[in-house]
């Protein structure tokens, strides 16, 4: 009976999907045309893909909204309430947040909100250490990075409280390095109707400071828009909308370098990965419709509420397993 | 001056462009061979009902696994030795992985020489700095203890 209402329930969410796209229909189709054959626990083998797509949906619209990447609510909240292993899921995080970077890193670019010039830089050192995270991380026993993964998550949440922001910093003098490199720009900022013309300064402490986020990035497959954001913005003085866009454009290049270490290393299973893809760029797209009309701020506390829960269950399950609780 | 700075600079532009054909092509074959793989049109390494038995284990003991059980092979499948399997439909889903993971090697290749000629000689000395440490990573040379 039970089994009955359960493939009853999974044909539903892949009838949803045949709406949603051509390759949930696909997969659908397969599920349809085959005998669900139960795993260990007696789940049908198509069940978790599904729940997975459906959950993604849901995150990359509350990803949208709550102003976060996508990385950095998928690792905590998989590797949490899934079956998967983290490799798996470390691996899977940094191409969802890979994919959304390079989703939206050209228009970014072309409109000259994500910084090429301030970004290269940046880039070199962050994609370095990303690749040194990603291999320390691979190596380091599951529950220590469980452990580490769940007090970064709930660091994450202190920096999402504290953080302020501004919306063009004063940078009275730009530093040396950043002269050299010419580091600057002009946007238009609509709000003020006016060109905005900005510099950087301090620019070797946030360089150094990319080693840490950069390697963190790797470590967990998190993306680390919650980090690049607030050190290009507060720290080198860029305007937030220039931090934003470049933080995001950053993306693509950071997460490229983890995401062929986890992928050389065969922490890729295609059926955990598309669906997440499709989930969560679906989700997205949806989250800016409902962003134009929704007020986030309930659902900014949201996202907090769900990383505090997430890290504390990552921070569980290390110490579980070290025998500490 | 003002006017050149609030236009995105030639490279930039460049970048942006490569970086979206790579992304539309990556995305977009993503579907078909995900369709291929799922719709059992191409027969997986992994049979799709088994798959679930083996994502919970940690990778080095995936690995050991799915090379015993289905592969056979004296090596575990990692690297580029994906590329032999390709006519798999499990395997072939690396293809758009790839590229995604890929188009920004090609876009820094791309734009070095630009750099240059303009010039700008410690942006494309970053630039090149840069794509050599994309290509080791993607080169499958750097690997891991596992745990």
């Amino acid at each position: 009976m039970v089994k009955r209402m359960v493939e009853k329930l999974g044909r539903i969410s892949i009838a949803w999907s045949i709406l949603a796209l051509v390759p949930a229909m696909a997969w659908a189709s397969e599920a349809m045309a085959q005998a669900p054959v139960p795993t260990a626990d007696g789940t049908a083998w198509w069940v978790w893909p599904v729940v997975l797509l459906v959950v993604t949906f849901i995150m990359g619209i509350v990803a949208v909204l709550g102003g976060v990447g996508g990385g950095v609510l998928f690792v905590p909240i998989i590797s949490g309430f899934f079956p998967f292993h983290l490799d798996f899921v470390r691996g899977a995080g940094l191409l969802v947040a890979l994919s959304g970077a390079l989703a939206a890193g050209p228009g970014l670019l072309k409109a000259n909100l994500a910084s090429l010039r301030l970004a290269l830089p940046v880039a070199m050192i962050a994609a370095s250490m990303a690749i040194v995270g990603a291999m320390v991380g691979l190596a380091l026993p599951t529950h220590i990075v469980q452990l580490s993964l769940g007090g970064t998550i709930l660091g994450i949440v202190a920096i999402m409280l504290t953080a302020k922001k501004s919306a063009v910093p004063d940078v009275p003098q730009a530093d040396n390095l950043s002269s050299a490199l010419r580091i600057t720009g002009i946007y238009y900022e609509p709000s003020s109707k006016q060109d905005i013309n900005w510099k950087i300064h301090r620019t070797i402490p946030g360089l150094l400071t990319f080693i840490i986020i950069g390697f963190m990035a790797g470590m967990f497959g998190l993306g680390a828009g919650w980090a690049n954001v607030p050190v290009l913005n507060l720290m080198m003085g860029a305007p937030l909308k220039i931090s934003v866009a470049t933080s995001k454009f950053l993306l693509s290049i950071t997460d490229t370098s983890a995401a062929w270490i986890y992928l050389n290393q065969g922490c890729v299973i295609p059926m955990m990965v598309v669906p997440s893809l499709i989930g969560i760029m679906l989700g997205s797209l949806v989250g800016v419709r409902i962003l134009k009309v929704a007020k986030p701020t309930f659902i900014r506390w949201m996202v907090i509420a769900i990383l505090t829960f997430a890290g504390l269950k990552a921070l569980h399950k290390g110490l579980s397993v070290m025998g500490i609780l | 001056m003002s006017e050149i700075k609030r236009e995105a600079t030639p490279e930039q532009l460049l970048y942006a462009n490569i970086l979206e054909k790579g992304m539309l092509v990556g995305l977009g074959l993503m579907f078909i061979t995900f369709a291929l793989y799922v719709l059992g049109i191409m027969k997986p390494v992994v049979p799709t009902d088994q798959i679930a038995s083996y994502w919970s284990m940690p990778v080095h003991d995936y690995l050991v696994a799915i090379n015993a059980n289905f592969l056979h092979g004296d090596t575990l499948p990692t690297g580029w030795s994906w590329l032999k399997l390709i006519s798999r439909g499990d395997f072939l889903n690396f293809i758009p992985i790839v590229i995604l993971s890929g188009v920004t090697i090609i876009c820094y290749i791309v734009i070095i020489p630009g750099l240059f000629a303009r010039k700008d000689n410690a942006m494309g000395v970053i630039a090149v700095m840069t794509s050599l440490i994309l290509i080791l990573a993607a080169s499958g040379i750097l690997t891991t203890g596992g745990h």
